[in-house]
């Protein structure tokens, strides 16, 4: 992906986005905030599931942010690779669940 | 690190606003301090060990430590009653050949009196005695431990270290230290291995707590959380790994002016291990003098003239006051 995309710099700009269109800006950042922040699940395990996700959806701004929530969280390497392995796992999983799908049009076509 | 070569590199990250401009915004500046509660004695620069974010840039190699005439004079500075807390600090304070001394000295004043250890260096054969020293004399414990990651651990610190941080922290507990009612306090430190700041010290603590407590049975009091400042071998790192300015970019980012009226060079003197005053350890290690007309030397110490002093500034000083603030005594917008 080419730099004037992805820039590391337009992270900063994030939370301005709800400049405009404010009343939808502020509901999403007090609902992002609220889904994040510690609840029953630990911080720790939601910035896993985060970091899973955001690799999963290939935002290499979420990876930036929440890889370094990890590590401020003290989370170590193998942690944030195993979260990231289920993420791939959901994946392929998904992947592969829709075999069946040509599987049932396979069986029903074929003689 | 040379010294020089360190102010170089911190004034010359050409960015438009100092850390005295952005006190200025906030209404904070000049930054004085509101009292001295609190003498940090750095009495060596001699370390068992040789981290790679010591802002000290320890060592088994350093020679420097503080005289006993310097020692006196801080047991004497000290009696005065503002003064709460003796904090003292190196290098491995263990190594210093007159620490049991000084210690059972300070002792008798009755006031809080804290050893800032590595804990490692509990289990080398001239420094056992030290846990029973420490539980004797009524030493605060404050060790080290930058991370529950072996792997993150020995990178920083050198290979075995985060075992033998373990065990020396058995031994503790086994004294009392940590324990409900002992009345010996063992409080820890974490850092950050790496150029990013530590979480929130509360949800630290939980971590800390929930796995020393699950996988080596430990207790502790409290878990400090400090950002590493861009000091001696820490900024040596930032800069090697091309970190400096991101990092740099970081702490002034995450400025936080409710940290700034608790940042511990307001209630803290700094005695360097050649008896020289400083207003907080990276000021020391920066060779950066009190401002004039506070004492140079503890052997001067006045307590009128350093209660209310002007604090010396410079851009490192962000570090203390990104997120919730760093503090040897505590994140300081938690206070």
């Amino acid at each position: 992906m080419s730099q004037e995309y992805y820039d590391p710099a337009d992270l900063q700009d994030f939370p301005k986005i709800g400049e405009v269109a404010s009343v939808q800006g502020e509901k999403f950042f007090a609902y992002y905030a609220a889904a994040t922040s510690a609840g029953r699940l630990s911080e720790r395990e939601k910035a896993l599931i985060a970091l899973a996700v955001a690799t999963v959806r290939h935002c290499p701004y979420c990876i930036d942010a929440y890889t370094n929530k990890c590590l401020s969280l003290d989370v170590d390497e193998n942690e944030m690779m195993e979260a990231i392995h289920v993420g791939a796992a959901m994946v392929a999983g998904d992947t592969l669940a829709h075999a069946t799908q040509m599987r049932k049009i396979v069986r029903k076509k074929g003689m | 690190m040379d010294l020089r070569e360190q102010h170089a590199l911190l004034d010359g990250l050409d960015h438009p606003e100092s850390f005295a401009d952005r006190l200025r915004s906030c209404g904070a500046y000049p930054l004085r301090a509101a009292s001295v509660e609190i003498l940090q004695m750095n009495i060596t620069r001699r370390c068992n060990l040789c981290c790679r974010h010591c802002h000290v840039e320890s060592s088994p190699a350093r020679a420097e430590e503080m005289s006993r005439e310097d020692m006196k004079a801080s047991l004497r500075a000290a009696a005065h009653p503002s003064i709460t807390t003796l904090d003292v600090t190196g290098g491995a304070p263990e190594m210093h050949p007159n620490l049991e001394w000084f210690l059972r000295e300070a002792a008798m004043m009755g006031k809080r009196l804290l050893v800032r250890s590595n804990a490692a260096i509990l289990l080398d054969a001239p420094y056992r005695h030290f846990a029973d020293v420490y539980a004797e004399t009524g030493v605060e414990v404050v060790a080290s431990l930058p991370g529950l990651s072996r792997e993150n651990t020995d990178r920083m610190r050198g290979p075995g270290v985060f075992d033998r941080i373990i065990a020396a922290l058995v031994e503790l507990n086994a004294r009392g230290y940590g324990k409900p009612g002992s009345g010996h306090v063992l409080d820890l430190v974490h850092n950050p291995v790496g150029a990013f700041l530590p979480a929130s010290q509360q949800t630290l603590e939980d971590e800390y707590r929930i796995k020393l407590r699950r996988d080596f049975g430990i207790e502790f009091n409290r878990l400090y959380c400090l950002t590493n400042c861009p000091v001696g071998r820490y900024l040596d790192y930032l800069r090697r790994s091309d970190n400096l300015i991101d990092y740099m970019n970081l702490l002034r980012q995450s400025f936080n002016s409710a940290a700034v009226g608790n940042v511990m060079c307001r209630t803290t003197v700094s005695v360097g291990s050649d008896g020289r005053l400083f207003d907080c350890d990276f000021n020391q290690i920066l060779d950066l003098p009190l401002s004039h007309p506070a004492p140079g030397r503890i052997g001067d110490f006045d307590y009128d003239a350093l209660a209310r002093r002007e604090i010396v500034v410079r851009s490192h000083c962000f570090s203390c006051t990104a997120g919730a603030g760093s503090s040897c005594q505590g994140a300081p917008a938690d206070k």
